[in-house]
């Protein structure tokens, strides 16, 4: 009977109890003994299996690195006493349990005073007691209960993000404030002029409006302002530019009307617009929190190292390894810096920098790249280069890179400078008609023209729909950096995959056998001998038999040639795993030819057969591509590894699509640059730090990411996984943003030629204004929401 | 008609109120995280869960000392 982990929920046997429950591995099993022992087992009753996997190794002193001063200085957010706050970035937060274990943190050590959890940014800060809990054992704890933080140093700049957020909040709130007031106070306005005979009282509310525009105008309007300012010092004239000139104007006409006592103003109209403006630029800022968009290769790379000196272990911050150091690298850690192999073999998993699928070999003084991930035992290098100058970290420094991305301007710019010469020549054509039948009405009718046809519902046409068609995306896991990669996506035409990790599923691999069939007997003794090792190939081939034989045989010596394979016996059966010169070197040789990377299997020395790594493909890839294809993209494919998948390739893609292998991460970059000069609008989907160039270079950079958005390099929008089976209906989603704006600005034209009526005959009320204002906002931010709502149904039935 | 005067006074400040609780709410964070407040509060309290504990202790003792 298929059983579930207590913990996380993996599917395991029973072989691991305690308390009458089922745990998938000892790490499992170790966390709910913790966390029993404390009485935090609610955990378990809030969330079915909330845990996170313990299943592989966890490396005790990885975290080795934070009882270096200067890196814990860093990361304190401030100390006082004995007493110290840090927050950490956790992005494993999923459920209602981990707020709740991570809140609780305090029972399990007295020395941690409170800890406080952010859902939505997966962040918790810590209040603890360096005296009793070190820096390093609160992170271990953290890691242990399955919370192993992302640490970044010297990273704040979401302190400044948030500072600006809030700011934004804070003009909003007084221009909804000031404007709710004065529209309020206006009512007698609108009843005509001799309805209520007011007297003196009118003259008290038109008083107390004036009062309440001015932190509308000067504080929640001053963005406008500055923007303009700016703009037109570059002699560029902005979207904000027209904008500005309109509230300068309905601000200085309403102040003359309040003075010489001819008229109450339109300061409603004017705190109104800036009140919805900035409610649709907070709408369209609102960013993904929990997301780094900007990370370069700092953040993929282990913040501190372990240096050998004398024969003590040091660990000491990355930035001050140098060259000639000797660095001790242990399984599973990524390798910092170019260096020579000092012990006598490494299994690098290099998959992450060049996308090649399987760990290779490196056999002692042979030269490892920084990025790789050593597999095996803990190795010793020597940094034969400083971690800036490592081949890819080198990347960074590429003078490709160095140019602005997107800084083509907006199609909405060039719009709202027409409009701005339309509105010009038709507040001066009015003024003209005016100053020929009746002076008097020259400054009202130029003045209005220029009140009504502020290019305000452009700018919530714009704000509001890229607002929506993000959020729409958000919800569908396509997560765009900012507004201006939805018009990025719109001009592409070409479009670049990665395969492994971006085509291919990192974390599923499928194993095949090929060679002579295996009798039961055969099988169950080598399920019982991979069962044994730790090496990832090797647990991959005994879950390979593990729903194909029953049990388990005793296997009587086992023989673990580290990056080689095993060498054992069990009761009938002399065996021997590992690679192709491991089998050599017993004298097995092997005659055929094997493309890509395989196991190599013999019983009783004769050579049995192969087993094959394969990284299983997503689905959905094929109807993806034919999708593109059909509306006229054109399709690339850069791989990094060797070219034995193309005929599989081939028959997903089709063969039309540009399929080229072996490429090196620089390689990427420049076939990037290559498509651009030739006028091409390209759009790189891919992972991890091979493509990290690429995703830069191209007109939009889109990362795939499988688990909890770890790691994602630079980019201009994060893609799940999961989701790229919907790629196709996603960037025809966003495509479809263009088209809602043109319609609802077409609409708000209609409001324009109407205000235009009033302004230009001179017969514009404060009322018509007011009621203008609101209908035309209003029915532009209703409308964009129902059209980004209905065309998302593409994207959400995908879900 | 002055009575209004002095209506519109209260009811800005008033409005005003608002907007300064608005603004304090905005500054002091509750504005960014509309989630773990809302699961906080369901949490049992520490004294809750240990009282129901020693409780269900004592029901036990007492069924180990009742005559059989």
């Amino acid at each position: 009977m298929p059983q579930h982990c207590y913990h996380c929920g993996v599917d395991c046997d029973d072989s691991i109890l305690w308390n009458d429950k089922v745990f998938c591995c000892a790490g499992c099993k170790l966390v709910y003994q913790l966390l029993d022992e404390n009485g935090l087992c609610q955990y378990y009753d809030l969330t079915d299996m909330p845990g996170m996997t313990a299943k592989g190794h966890f490396v005790s002193d990885k975290y080795n690195y934070l009882d270096n001063e200067a890196i814990q200085e860093q990361l304190i957010q401030f100390k006082v006493g004995d007493q110290a706050h840090v927050v950490f970035y956790l992005p494993q937060i999923h459920c209602v349990s981990c707020v709740w274990l991570l809140e609780n943190l305090h029972k399990i050590n007295p020395g941690i005073i409170q800890s406080q959890t952010h859902f939505e940014k997966k962040e918790i800060k810590v209040v603890y007691q360096p005296s009793l809990i070190s820096l390093k054992e609160l992170v271990q704890l953290l890691a242990f209960v399955g919370y192993a933080p992302v640490i970044h140093l010297g990273g704040h700049d979401w302190l400044k993000k948030k500072k600006v957020n809030k700011k934004q909040l804070f003009k909003i709130g007084i221009a909804g404030f000031c404007f709710s007031n004065i529209m309020m106070l206006s009512f007698p306005e609108y009843l005509s002029n001799n309805a209520i005979e007011l007297g003196n009282l009118r003259v008290f509310f038109i008083y107390i409006n004036l009062l309440l525009s001015l932190p509308v105008l000067f504080y929640s309007a001053s963005g406008f302002f500055i923007s303009a300012y700016t703009g037109l010092r570059q002699k560029w004239l902005n979207i904000d530019a027209p904008i500005a000139l309109a509230i300068a104007v309905t601000f200085s006409r309403s102040v003359y009307e309040i003075l010489t006592q001819t008229g109450a103003g339109y300061l409603d109209s004017m705190s109104g617009i800036v009140f919805f403006m900035l409610i649709g630029r907070w709408f369209q800022d609102k960013s993904y929190d929990s997301f780094a968009f900007d990370r370069d290769y700092t953040s993929f790379f282990p913040l501190g190292v372990t240096v050998l000196q004398e024969g003590n272990e040091i660990s000491k911050p990355l930035s001050e390894l140098k060259k000639g150091e000797r660095v001790l690298i242990k399984s599973d850690e990524m390798i910092p810096a170019d260096s020579i192999l000092i012990s006598n073999v490494a299994l690098v998993d290099y998959s992450f920098v060049s996308g090649e699928n399987a760990p290779i070999e490196v056999m002692k003084g042979a030269l490892v790249y920084a990025g790789g991930i050593q597999k095996g035992r803990a190795i010793q290098l020597e940094v034969v280069k400083p971690v800036g100058q490592s081949y890819i970290t080198e990347l960074w420094n590429s003078p490709l890179l160095k140019s602005e991305k997107n800084a083509e301007k907006s199609f909405v710019h060039p719009w709202s400078q027409y409009f701005t010469i339309i509105l010009f020549t038709i507040a001066i054509s009015s003024g003209i008609y005016w100053s020929i039948y009746d002076t008097s009405k020259i400054m009202p009718s130029v003045t209005a023209v220029l009140i009504v046809a502020c290019p305000c519902s452009l700018l919530l046409t714009v704000t509001f729909t890229y607002g929506n068609v993000l959020r729409w995306l958000g919800k569908s896991k396509f997560y765009c950096k900012n507004a201006s990669v939805i018009e990025a996506i719109d001009k592409i035409d070409t479009i670049v995959f990665d395969k492994t990790g971006t085509l291919t599923n990192h974390t599923e691999t499928t194993l095949a056998y090929e060679g002579v069939p295996l009798s039961n007997n055969e099988m169950l003794a080598i399920k019982s001998i991979t069962k044994e090792s730790l090496h990832p190939l090797s647990q991959l081939i005994a879950q390979f038999y593990f729903s194909k034989v029953e049990g388990i045989v005793e296997v009587n010596k086992i023989e673990n040639f580290i990056g080689k394979g095993t060498k054992a016996d069990s009761s009938e059966f002399e065996v021997l795993i590992g690679s192709v010169s491991f089998l050599a070197s017993n004298h097995i040789y092997i005659n055929q030819q094997h493309e890509g990377s395989v196991v190599c299997l013999a019983i009783n020395k004769q050579f049995k057969g192969v087993y094959k790594v394969n990284h299983t493909y997503r689905t959905g890839i094929a109807a993806v591509a034919a999708s593109f294809k059909n509306r006229g993209y054109q399709l690339h494919l850069l791989s990094g590894d060797h070219p034995t998948e193309k005929n599989n390739l081939i028959q997903i893609l089709g063969t039309d699509v540009t399929l080229l292998f072996e490429q090196s991460p620089a390689d990427k970059l420049n076939y990037i640059q290559q498509l651009q000069s030739q006028g091409r609008k390209v759009m790189m989907v891919g992972d991890g730090l091979n493509d990290a160039g690429a995703l830069q270079k191209s007109n939009v950079g889109i990362a795939v990411t499988d688990q909890s958005h770890l790691f994602t390099p630079a980019s201009d929008a994060i893609l799940a996984g999961e989701q790229i089976s919907g790629l196709d209906a996603l960037i025809n989603y966003a495509k479809k943003a263009k088209l809602i704006i043109i319609f609802i600005f077409s609409l708000s034209i209609i409001y324009n030629i109407v205000g235009m009526y009033f302004a230009t005959s001179a017969q514009l009320s404060p009322m018509v204004a007011a009621i203008l204002m609101p209908i035309s906002s209003i029915s532009i931010v209703a409308l964009s929401a129902l059209l980004s709502f209905l065309y998302s149904s593409t994207i959400r039935s995908k879900n | 008609m002055g009575v209004i005067v002095l209506l519109i006074i209260v009811s800005v400040v008033v409005a005003g109120g608002f907007l300064i609780a608005f603004l304090w709410s905005v500054k002091t964070g509750q504005m960014e995280d509309d989630y773990t407040p809302s699961v906080r509060i369901l949490f049992d309290t520490e004294v809750k869960s240990t009282a129901n504990r020693t409780i269900a202790k004592k029901e036990v003792n007492l069924v180990n000392h009742l005559p059989k």
